[in-house]
């Protein structure tokens, strides 16, 4: 596999004989404007961030019927193109032509909510103000119907100056007729006389005039939405069906995920063993399938428990669950300086922080997202698993505490959760007073109506998901992997590869052992730290290997050789510093492809170092 | 009983008109832009297990606001 290169951001148009045209996407958030972006575009998109920005810049193509190629820019949702904030900011910059390295799009498709117009028509102002061509869409329009709505839309386009097209983007209703406008030409821009746009009471009374012409006619409000709201948000079922979702979405990420993970792992391995059979024995065919195709492995294995996550939030999110998940928690986590929408990915991040990291997405407030993002990998994960089992079994005696159910050695790893945790917490206070110090923009939360998921838009949304990370997060992992790899194996003697400990990671070991002496820590467990980078359980193998020994978790023998290896005082620093050291390099380059940039990876592993060398020094110091 | 004076105070199932938000100019903004505006009536419609936020309708839409913001929305008083 060789390293694919993400196209750059943005499209070079302007090489082309004739310039391929590009229609942007604009409407309120909730509009069901991405769905309407996955059904035009299918899977021909492309998702980078903009330089610098957490913002998603979403592009598509699409072949209209005159064969002409169209690109769709998905824009962030927004009520208002006033620069509040940084998603504003970006649209109305590249709505204005003022985004460097963006073209001013050709037309504009405004999405609105046919069911909330009254809420949503107001954006018509700002945007049809932009002078651009302008497609009007009133989308979920058979909710409209179904709720005794309804709307004049030959009547709306007179008064906007505007075609007005009547959509259900979630069953495809109404498309051609957003297919048959990207064909055509896009028409001249409206030149009805517009409200000032700083007034939002001129711009609400101007909408609410619109509509009115247009006999619009609100739908009554959802019943089920009430029923099922009695149950979700009772004060006792409410929080215990919340309590099921967590449970279930628990269970499905380490019962259904973990094997397919080991599944895909082993299907990697024999894929390879293939695949490097015609090349001769030696250093070439061990890079080959040892570094290339465990580093492959080590990418793929994320992808069921991304799958399994985002399927749960999929339906969660499409359902409007997740909305009523997020009021309940919102009080819990407002207190550590979060928000309700902070708290499936946290909590999702004690499987794995990969995932986590990904599902802040759902996360609309800039500030909110990146506090969750660096918090997450404070929560004890699974592959702390592994190391935590080994020494706890290594240095801790077994003794009943609490009974014989609850011993010591479980008491030492409920402990380490518990520090992942309050570390989760103080950080996040920390980050919110200091670099991420909210603008007290006031919290809304929107809680739309109960729908049933769609199978294809469930399927995109995964299929998106994964894409966005085998390729933007992959390559950083593969190469990663592959870099750690030689380290272990080089440099070669005799055309072989070196004993683990004349190694360049061993002589890393060697070289970082002054620092780590003050934690008890000799040069094996140095070379470990560095090879655990990789993920945190290789570490086990590492020691194994240093040791000659099979390296397992639970390996008896393992055991002994760290006895003679580190005192009690050093094994449990080491197991205070695996709880805070972001020793994955797979996070970070998630974090990286979500925030844009290496400044906050770097911050993140500068910071968690920090803390993890600190309170292992503390810890040794007071036990030892 | 005196009458609610702001959002915050609205009993659950009870309807209230907005006089004034009382809120820095570019949050009141944000607020209006989602349908908050002086004139709009709010109902209370549902509250989180632990009481706060609170989920009102407003304009066919329904928004939770916590209460440290719903008791800056100021309003009007019947007579």
């Amino acid at each position: 596999m060789t390293a694919c290169h993400e196209p750059p951001p943005v499209a070079p148009a302007t090489h082309r004989t004739a310039r391929t045209l590009t229609v942007a996407l604009v409407g309120p958030p909730n509009s069901g404007k991405s769905t309407l972006f996955n059904r035009l575009t299918g899977l021909r998109q492309r998702v980078a961030n903009y330089p610098g920005v957490t913002v998603e810049q979403r592009r598509g193509r699409v072949r209209t019927s005159s064969l002409r190629e169209v690109e769709i820019l998905d824009l962030p949702g927004t009520h208002s193109l006033e620069p509040r904030s940084e998603d504003q900011r970006i649209t109305a910059d590249i709505l204005g032509g003022r985004m460097p390295g963006v073209v001013r799009p050709d037309a504009v498709i405004l999405v609105l909510d046919a069911t909330r117009l009254g809420r949503h028509l107001p954006l018509a102002a700002p945007v049809l103000a932009l002078g651009l061509p302008t497609l009007v869409v009133l989308n979920m329009v058979d909710d409209l119907a179904r709720g005794g709505g309804g709307v004049d839309a030959a009547a709306l386009a007179d008064q906007l100056g505007a075609p007005v097209v009547l959509v259900s983007a979630v069953t495809g209703h109404g498309l051609e007729a957003v297919r048959h406008y990207l064909a055509g030409r896009f028409g001249a821009p409206s030149r009805v006389p517009l409200p000032v746009l700083q007034n939002v009471p001129a711009c609400r009374l101007w909408a609410s005039r619109m509509s009115d012409a247009a006999a619009y006619r609100a739908p009554a409000p959802p019943r089920w939405t009430r029923r099922l709201d009695a149950v979700f948000l009772h004060p006792v079922a409410g929080p215990l069906v919340l309590l099921a979702v967590v449970l279930g979405v628990f269970q499905a990420m380490f019962t259904a995920a973990a094997p397919l993970s080991d599944l895909i792992e082993q299907l990697v391995t024999a894929v390879g063993a293939v695949l490097v059979a015609p090349l001769p024995a030696g250093a070439v065919r061990d890079l080959v399938s040892e570094g290339v195709v465990a580093g492959v492995g080590s990418v793929v294995v994320f992808l069921p428990q991304i799958a399994v996550l985002f399927l749960f939030i999929g339906v969660l999110e499409d359902s409007g669950y997740l909305a009523r998940a997020a009021l309940i928690a919102d009080r819990t986590m407002a207190r550590i300086g979060l928000q309700g929408k902070s708290f499936i990915p946290l909590l999702s991040a004690y499987a794995c922080a990969v995932p986590a990291v990904l599902a802040t997405r759902t996360i609309e407030n800039r500030r909110d997202r990146l506090a969750t993002i660096l918090v997450a990998p404070f929560m004890t994960c699974a592959a702390r698993l592994p190391v935590y089992t080994l020494i706890i079994a290594a240095f801790v005696p077994d003794g009943p505490l609490l009974g014989r159910a609850f011993g010591t050695r479980a008491a030492v790893l409920l402990g380490l959760y518990v520090l992942g945790f309050l570390a989760a917490v103080g950080t996040a206070r920390l980050l919110k007073s200091t670099i991420l110090r909210s603008d007290r923009t006031p919290f809304v939360l929107e809680l739309p109506p109960y729908r049933l998921p769609t199978i294809r838009g469930l399927g995109l949304r995964l299929a998106d998901r994964s894409r966005a990370f085998l390729t933007r997060a992959g390559t950083v992992i593969l190469a990663a992997s592959v870099g750690l790899w030689l380290l272990c194996h080089l440099p070669l003697v005799d055309g072989r590869p070196p004993a683990l400990e004349h190694s360049v990671a061993g002589t890393i070991g060697r070289s970082i052992e002054p620092a780590i002496r003050p934690l008890g820590f000799d040069w094996q467990i140095g070379l470990g730290l560095v090879t655990s980078l990789a993920a945190r359980e290789v570490i086990v193998g590492t020691l194994g290997t240093i040791h000659g020994i099979e390296g397992d978790a639970t390996s008896v023998g393992l055991q002994h050789a760290l006895r003679r290896h580190l005192e009690p005082a050093a094994a449990i620093a080491l197991l205070v510093f695996f709880a805070f050291a972001m020793q994955c390099v797979s996070t970070l380059a998630v974090v990286r492809r979500e925030t844009g940039g290496w400044r906050y990876p770097t911050l993140l592993f500068g910071y968690t170092l920090t803390l993890a060398y600190g309170a292992a020094l503390l810890t040794r110091w007071a036990l030892g | 009983m005196p009458p609610p004076a702001t959002l915050a105070d609205l009993p659950l199932g009870a309807t209230g008109v907005l006089r004034d938000l009382e809120l820095a100019p570019t949050h009141a903004r944000y607020l209006m832009e989602l349908g908050f505006l002086p004139g709009v009536r709010v109902l209370a419609l549902a509250a989180a297990p632990s009481g706060d936020p609170r989920v009102y309708r407003v304009d066919g839409a329904e928004l939770a606001l916590r209460r440290e913001t719903a008791r800056h929305l100021m309003l009007e008083q019947a007579l």
